[in-house]
């Protein structure tokens, strides 16, 4: 718990970027998300943690409506992206996850070459007006992703051809490179060895300078590096949510508690 | 396997020694050498009879390939062709002229025997018409050495190939034992030799009495029309239906129910697709019969489901990470299908359909009943359209043909289509691994 001191926490709060309210997630039978209430502050690192089938994943996946891909899912609630409610009949899907980016679990690149890689959302968004503007992008995504100077000379290889964590931060700038408002981090690094974590972590605070991030993590260590929000899930419901540093070392619920301490989980 | 159940040996865990196997591990290593034995056995079983069909097919099939021929060099002036045109039997007078000049020839060579025109219309069937034709088309060859071809009758043809022998022969309208004779003698001047059998791969069909004049030329371009439409239509349609069920559809009853149709559909036996082509194309829609545009329609019917099957197959290999990712990033359902998880599945696909065409193009059950079978008098089409719309047989329909006929001659026409068939096949099946190996592609 000691690494708590390494990141200078800002405690100061940002305006909400989304607001949660009331969200219910049903898969078929099963109450996968009951009552949940989240505020994701713009330019902060939110941390959601819990034991594994608490639904953190599943309330990640609603924020950019990739729940709507399974068939038997099925999303109450209000989720508002800048007053907006994401689930109004009116919005496009396509449109919502250009805004809001998804970097996966396990690294997922295309089976294509790094540059299209990266092009690929631009492209299909129209974000490039030239070939020139379009090398701009990827350049600048590459760079954001910390992987520019690792890939600059091989553009044309294929994607998968990277290592891991290579892979896993190629996967980052290509989320980034649709310039969205909020990154949603499925377990960035749990495939990833520790070197790859740290410079993975040390890309998501870099870009909490731009962006609002969450983080889904099985790692305490790591919500305790790179966040400055951690929500705590448990069984499907949030139970506690606030700073990390209140979560971490000040917990209110007993259930918390237990957690962090490796007493349930 | 039953070791599970075996009950522990009392005296302890595990025997003294690793050396010394104990009695378990005995009877498990002795297990799986029989189980090897038994696999070992199976294979040979197969690679056994797959070798007794491939010699016989390259046995009986390979004469097929070769046709006697006797050449006779032969010169006919105009002064000849003009009074061969003169009489009234013309075609007549041009046998005569043939059977002088082979006389001329054995007699050169030493050879005496007697040869009569209707020994040589025997063997050689209808001589002067031939003749009389090719200078009729070729005017100025008159007067020049000209070397005739012409293709013994299948009865000779059959002497050659130990088919038709002296001891076990009768005299008879097609063939006599003093023909024979002159066979020999012909052998002896080199005039009668065995020569490669083109017509056999690039003639049509002929009539049950003459088995040498058979070929299966036009019957695979009745296969090869076939094709085309089965490939036109159930590639596209397979192709659209399985992305449609797999990427798009709502899972609920209804899609269910279709799934399990299409399953129960490619076990539908062929011949029954047959018999609704039969009702539906021809005499419903009154589609001209035993066209290659019916029969692939009916191929097509049959393909469908196999296309489907595989297409699906191979969507499905496509991992999920890989449509999540183009959703991720804000792609449309469409754009992640079209772009991403098709490329992905291509080789699957083209594997699939290839093997479907492959089965279709070895069909012959719903051939029968919609008349691509039998004797089909035309041969080549004339032209792209008339390809498509004109009688045709295909290749499994003309062995069918072949193989139901009485002359002995037809057998070896049929496995030698058989042996046609079966390369076709071949190339298609090394086209499919050949495309799989070159768009296969690592995630």
């Amino acid at each position: 718990m000691n690494d708590m001191t390494r990141v200078e926490r800002q405690v100061d709060t940002n305006k909400i970027k989304l607001e949660c309210r009331d969200c219910q997630v049903h898969y078929g039978e099963t109450h996968a998300i009951k009552d949940v209430n989240v505020d994701i502050e713009d330019k902060t690192v939110t941390a959601f943690i819990g034991p594994s089938g608490c639904g953190k994943s599943t309330f990640l996946r609603c924020l950019n409506r990739m729940n709507d891909t399974i068939d038997i899912a099925r999303v109450k609630g209000s989720f508002k992206l800048d007053g907006e409610d994401i689930y109004d009949k009116r919005v496009d899907p396509v449109q919502l996850r250009a805004k809001v980016g998804m970097v996966f679990q396990k690294p997922n690149p295309f089976p294509k070459s790094i540059y299209d890689n990266v092009a690929y959302g631009p492209r299909i968004h129209g974000l490039a007006k030239n070939k020139a503007d379009l090398d701009d992008i990827v350049e600048k995504s590459l760079r954001r992703g910390a992987i520019w100077d690792e890939v600059k000379d091989r553009l044309d290889a294929p994607g998968t051809g990277l290592s891991g964590g290579q892979q896993q931060r190629l996967c980052i700038a290509r989320a980034v490179a649709t310039e969205p408002e909020v990154l949603l981090m499925d377990e960035p690094c749990s495939a990833l060895d520790p070197i790859a974590t740290a410079q993975v972590e040390e890309l998501i605070d870099e870009l909490r300078e731009q962006y609002s991030v969450v983080i889904v993590t099985h790692s305490m260590q790591q919500a305790a590096r790179v966040s400055q929000k951690t929500a705590f899930f448990h069984l499907g419901s949030l139970v506690e949510f606030g700073e990390t540093g209140q979560i971490f070392t000040n917990p209110v619920d007993p259930r918390t508690e237990s957690y962090i301490t490796g007493r349930i989980g | 396997m039953t070791d599970a159940s075996m009950p522990t040996p009392e005296t302890g865990r595990h025997s003294v020694s690793l050396t010394a196997p104990d009695a378990r591990t005995r009877k498990r290593a002795q297990a799986e050498k029989r189980f090897r034995a038994y696999g070992i056995i199976a294979i040979a079983t197969g690679l056994f009879f797959l070798v007794v069909l491939f010699t016989s097919i390259l046995s009986e099939g390979i004469p097929a390939f070769k046709r006697t021929v006797v050449s006779v060099e032969f010169i006919l002036t105009q002064q000849d062709r003009e009074e061969a045109e003169s009489e009234l039997f013309k075609t007549k007078a041009y046998s005569n002229l043939f059977v002088t000049a082979l006389k001329t020839e054995l007699d050169e060579r030493g050879l005496n025997v007697d040869i009569n025109e209707d020994a040589i219309e025997r063997l050689l069937g209808k001589v002067g018409g031939t003749i009389r034709t090719f200078y009729s088309e070729n005017p100025d060859k008159l007067g020049q050495p000209v070397r005739f071809d012409l293709a013994a009758s299948s009865r000779v043809d059959g002497y050659y190939k130990g088919r038709v022998t002296r001891e076990a022969m009768q005299d008879s309208r097609f063939l006599q034992k003093s023909d024979l004779d002159l066979v020999d003698a012909m052998e002896k001047a080199g005039i009668i030799k065995q020569a490669f059998n083109w017509p056999f791969i690039t003639g049509a069909d002929s009539g049950v009495d003459n088995p040498g004049g058979a070929g299966i030329g036009a019957s695979v371009v009745g296969s090869f029309f076939m094709m085309l439409v089965v490939l036109a239509l159930s590639l596209p349609i397979g192709v659209a239906a399985s992305i449609y069920l797999e990427e798009f559809a709502p899972q609920n009853r209804f899609t269910d129910l279709i799934e399990v149709n299409i399953s129960n559909l490619a076990a539908v036996p062929s011949i029954v697709f047959g018999i609704l082509g039969l009702a539906v194309f021809i005499q419903f829609m009154h589609l001209p019969q035993s066209a290659p545009l019916v029969g692939g329609l009916v191929l097509t019917l049959m393909t469908l489901p196999t296309i489907i099957i595989s297409t699906r197959a191979s969507l499905k290999a496509v991992p999920p990470s890989i449509r999540d990712a183009a959703l991720g990033v804000g792609a449309s359902k469409m754009q992640a299908v079209f772009h991403h998880v098709l490329p992905l599945a291509a080789p699957g696909i083209l594997t699939g359909t290839i093997i479907g065409l492959a089965q279709a193009l070895g069909e012959t059950a719903p051939l029968l009943l919609i008349g691509m079978v039998g004797f089909v008098a035309r041969g080549y089409p004339d032209g792209f359209v008339a390809g498509f719309t004109e009688a045709n047989s295909a290749m499994p329909a003309q062995i069918y043909t072949w193989a139901s006929r009485a002359d002995v001659a037809f057998y070896e026409k049929a496995w030698g289509g058989i042996i046609i068939l079966l390369m076709f096949l071949l190339t298609m099946n090394i086209i499919a691994i050949i495309l799989r190996r070159r768009f296969e592609r690592r995630w």
